[in-house]
């Protein structure tokens, strides 16, 4: 007979639950108006969104009960928050882009913007927690949502992309399960904490089967983050989603994945398992240096930016690696710059998108950009100072972002990897040259002039001066950037 | 003024940003007046400049990211005193001299940007925002070359920039490790460059750093292997991109050993003495003979610019204050002598659009003027005595005596090969019959242009007759910089070196 479960209300910690509680309702509330009215204009979706993710920043931020919440499922500590905080300011930029002069398709659904938020919810369940259930939970209803949302863009080639997207997705997700499930057989938890306490209590014993969970939880996380050899996915899907899209799909599931394999490998990492990081080490390198090559070969704009930020992706693994108290601050810090910009890159991409045929292969051709300096030099200077801040010239954002990253690298005796890191910058400022030498130091080939720009209007141009002005700006904010990091960092323990 | 290191740096990015509203017609006399403000400010502080102190001088210090201890911090001695003022004078007269006519709105406002970052670069005492400024540097450059230059530029500035971008990159790793080192051996973060000067450091340890540290300078000098991405940048460049390379970024490198290399890996400067200075000679007598071999005017020029560097390399690692003092000297003089070169080569190239030396021949007849100013530069580059050349080159290969006379006596080649092939250009292009007859109509100098170089003429004679302005604030700064190196060395064999290397006068 089962015992009935008496809980006090207290317990359970209602708070903690809030802010996704905030997301979901909000979510209800769009579908709901869309029963009682139909054909409403997206800007008001829009705004609903931005209000919506307004309050459920709020109650982060706001947040000041325990870590332990709801059956001791939620975990809400510093760094829940900080990435949190970063998935909801990423995410409102990203729905202000929908504001953008042309009609697409998908913007007339308000479908759109209640799946959106539910996949907000799903990111935020991802990173408050440490049971792997519901960390597969929330990776699932998020990646479901999202897989949605590519496919809504209405093009062969998005939908293409979306089933490719959730038929690697499935696999991934049967990883994790099974993953979990050899950690639930050894450990008897699906807890991180008791499964770290249970491994280092019985010495890593049965150490092959061990590695088999790693290895299938390794897989499902690659897949998200898209480390090599589980990237394969990322140009395709890149290249078939919308610009803004691509650009979301490149910061905010990545920041969610990383904050689970901070938590999950930090079990291994801390007690310096070889082979762990071993398999850590060449996954890394290998997630930089790859498609850094492949990156090179790009003659589309967008797919370069999806293979660069592969690479980015396996610079910011080598946090996880390091593993120590400054490298996870790098790691937030990285991935903040890193999130203004990549937005602000994949922005002028969406700027640029025209609905009309213009005679090239594909939709952001390196021909496309062709002498914009002269057509459009703001558009070109911008577009300059994020590539330039991508390949991490100084004083731009994202160097600071590499500064300290590599010096934590190095401050943990990574040398090596710190030198493999900083080539791979080298390599990588190539293709970033490459798209500039097109812009300022090419001859228009066609008259695109009334082409580019063609999906631009104030708000979507004010956002990406936002953005822009963070990354022009950011060696002002670094210091109070890193305070705050450290402090939630610090008080969360990593 | 308080803050006038801050306003140097500052004043042509403040003044490149407003002069996006100033009208095409009249912005070349706006970066005209630009620049020789900025020159009147350096030689305001070149007044107020304490020749006597041996210390930084009008020290700045703003905390940026305090946690991992990057400070703003600026501050100028007898080294970089002089690289600035030459930094500003020499912006100043390619701006004057400058005849480009496409997009002259964007390059001037290029060059003016470019000026801040050459400026902070030499200012900076932070090794990140030394970092910051040098790698921004590069941008400007690869604009300048890849825009106005010639037919394969997009090439030459793609090469120029992957390869200082590369070398650099690597020192970067280099200084997060130094300050990682300054705070295990202190508990403090810190990448100031007087609290690492503090610092001794273990000579296995010191040479990994130097070998780092000289992967990115050397990429800047050029020395050799890594010059390769010169010529080509050189060939491309428009002229006034050739003359800011070769008079003032190329000296970027040369800084970087003297500031850097030298006083924070002392024992290793000294262990890799005899490589480098071989590195040197190689650069000196290879290109020298490469120079003798081309046709174009513009990369003979190029190619001696990179033999002359090996004499100011040979300089910096002679480790004596001689030595050092010379290679400083030098750096200014062939800031002005090729930067001077490269107008001239420019004035040419504006008349003829070619700058094959075969399709010249005795315009000494039509130019006359064009033909004395380019002899008097062309004697200052051989190192004619009484000329501006001489004296480094001359104090420079003094220092390396004391070292080895022999490695000295294989460099001395330089002032012969160099005679050799810029002789041979001068003889080409100025004398013998005018053949070709588009030649019998070209114009000597105009205004402008005399404008341009009668200051590098004068400069080129009175600093050659009478060093001693320069010489003695760099001589009280090097002095200090011995000092130190003689200090900080771990191993006993490195001090004695030093100390025989600075003993001159007493192997007499």
């Amino acid at each position: 007979m089962i015992e009935p479960i008496s809980i006090n209300i207290e317990d359970l910690n209602i708070p903690s639950l809030l802010p996704m509680m905030v997301a979901i309702v909000g979510a209800l509330l769009i579908l709901c108006i869309d029963l009682a009215t139909k054909n409403l204009h997206k800007s008001l979706y829009v705004m609903l969104t931005i209000l919506v993710l307004l309050i459920d920043l709020g109650t982060v931020m706001g947040y000041g009960g325990t870590t332990r919440g709801f059956f001791d499922v939620m975990f809400i500590d510093g760094i829940s928050i900080l990435a949190q905080v970063i998935i909801i300011v990423a995410s409102g930029l990203f729905v202000l882009l929908a504001l953008s002069a042309q009609r697409f398709h998908e913007y007339k659904y308000p479908e759109f913007f209640a799946l959106f938020l539910f996949m907000v919810a799903g990111f935020q369940f991802m990173v408050s927690s440490d049971n792997l259930i519901l960390i597969f939970v929330g990776l699932e209803t998020a990646s479901l949502a999202l897989y949605v949302l590519i496919a809504m863009h209405n093009r062969d080639r998005s939908t293409e992309a979306a089933i490719k997207y959730f038929t690697m997705g499935a696999v991934a997700a049967s990883f994790f399960a099974f993953g979990s499930m050899v950690f639930y057989a050894l450990t008897g938890s699906v807890e991180l904490g008791q499964i770290s306490s249970h491994l280092v209590a019985t010495n890593f014993e049965n150490y092959p089967l061990i590695l088999l969970g790693v290895v299938f939880i390794l897989g499902a996380l690659s897949f998200k983050l898209s480390l090599v050899p589980f990237h394969t996915w990322a140009p395709d899907v890149y290249d078939g989603a919308s610009a803004a899209l691509a650009g979301y799909i490149s910061v905010v599931p990545k920041i969610a994945a990383f904050v689970v394999a901070l938590r999950f490998f930090e079990i291994f990492v801390s007690v310096n398992n070889q082979w762990i990081e071993l398999i850590l080490y060449i996954i890394i390198v290998l997630t930089m240096t790859i498609p850094n090559m492949a990156a090179l070969l790009q003659k589309d704009v967008k797919r370069m930016l999806a293979y660069s930020s592969i690479s980015h992706a396996g610079f910011v693994m080598a946090a996880i690696l390091v593993g120590t108290t400054q490298a996870t601050e790098g790691l937030f810090l990285y991935w903040i710059l890193f999130a203004f910009t990549n937005l602000g890159a994949f922005g002028m991409l969406w700027m640029h998108r025209n609905k009309q045929k213009d005679g090239y292969s594909s939709d952001h051709r390196f021909e496309k950009f062709s002498g914009l300096v002269k057509s459009s030099p703001v558009g070109a200077a911008l577009m300059g100072l994020f590539l330039l801040s991508l390949a991490g010239i100084p004083p731009f954002s994202v160097f600071w972002g590499k500064m300290f990253l590599i010096g934590a690298t190095i401050n943990a005796g990574y040398i090596i990897l710190a030198v493999i890191m900083v080539l791979n910058s080298a390599i990588a400022a190539y293709y970033y040259i490459k798209l500039i030498v097109y812009m300022y130091l090419k001859e228009p080939e066609t008259d695109t002039s009334s082409l580019s720009m063609a999906n631009s209007s104030s708000s979507v141009k004010t956002l990406i001066g936002i953005t822009a002005f963070m990354t022009l700006a950011s060696v002002l904010f670094i210091d109070p950037l890193l305070d705050i990091i450290s402090t939630y960092v610090q008080i969360s323990g990593y | 003024m308080d803050h006038i290191l801050s306003i140097l740096i500052f004043f042509p990015a403040v003044a490149a940003v407003i002069g996006f509203l100033v009208d095409k017609g009249a912005i070349r006399t706006y970066a005209i007046t630009v620049t020789a403000i900025e020159f009147i400010l350096s030689c305001y502080l070149w007044i107020n400049f304490e020749n006597t102190t041996v210390t930084m001088q009008f020290t700045e210090f703003i905390p940026l990211i305090s946690q991992y201890g990057i400070s703003y911090n600026l501050g100028i001695d007898g080294i970089s005193l002089f690289l600035v003022l030459m930094t500003t004078f020499m912006t100043m007269i390619s701006v004057i001299g400058m005849s480009e006519k496409r997009d002259l709105k964007h390059l001037l406002l290029t060059v003016l940007f470019l000026e801040m970052t050459m400026v902070g670069v030499f200012l900076a005492l932070d090794a990140i925002v030394f970092y910051v400024f040098w790698e921004l540097s590069l941008i400007p450059m690869l604009y300048i070359i890849g825009a106005w230059g010639g037919q394969k530029r997009v090439y030459a500035a793609v090469k120029f920039f992957i390869y200082t971008f590369t070398g650099s990159l690597i020192m970067l790793v280099a200084m997060l490790y130094l300050g990682y080192v300054y705070f295990q051996s202190t508990g403090n973060w810190s990448f100031n460059l007087l609290d690492w000067n503090m610092l001794q450091l273990p000579i296995d340890m010191q040479l990994w750093l130097f070998v780092a540290f000289f992967i990115g300078f050397a990429v800047k000098v050029p020395m050799v292997p890594f010059h390769t991405w010169l010529p080509y940048a050189h060939g491309q460049a428009p002229t006034i991109g050739s003359v800011i390379l070769a008079a003032i970024l190329l000296k970027m490198g040369t800084y970087g050993f003297v500031r850097y290399s030298l006083p924070l890996f002392p024992d290793a400067s000294v262990t890799l003495m005899i490589p480098i200075a071989i590195l040197a000679i190689i650069a000196i007598i290879y290109t020298a003979m490469i120079a003798y071999a081309q046709e174009d005017i513009k990369q003979v020029i190029a190619y001696s610019s990179i033999s002359h560097m090996g004499v100011i390399i040979l300089g910096i690692f002679a480790l004596n204050v001689e030595g050092i003092g010379g290679a400083l000297f030098l750096m200014i003089s062939h800031g002005i002598v090729s930067g001077g070169l490269f107008i001239l080569v420019g004035v040419l190239y504006d008349r003829r659009h070619t700058k094959m030396m075969n399709q010249f021949g005795g315009i000494a007849k039509v130019m006359p003027m064009y033909a004395t100013v380019f002899g008097i530069m062309l004697m200052a580059s051989i190192g004619l005595p009484l000329t501006i050349g001489f004296v480094g080159e001359f104090l420079a290969l003094l220092g390396f005596f004391a070292v080895s006379p022999l490695l000295t006596g294989l460099a001395g080649t330089t002032i012969i090969l160099g005679a050799v092939y810029m002789l041979v250009l001068y003889k080409k292009t100025f004398f013998g019959p005018l053949t070709n007859p588009l030649n019998e109509k070209l114009k000597d100098l105009n205004g402008r242009e005399l404008t341009a170089l009668i200051p590098l003429v004068c400069l080129v004679i009175y600093l050659g007759v009478h060093p001693k302005p320069i010489l003695q604030p760099v001589d009280n700064s090097v002095k200090q910089l011995v000092q130190v190196m003689y200090l900080k060395a771990i191993d006993p064999k490195s001090k004695e070196t030093i100390a025989n290397a600075n003993s001159i006068k007493e192997i007499k």
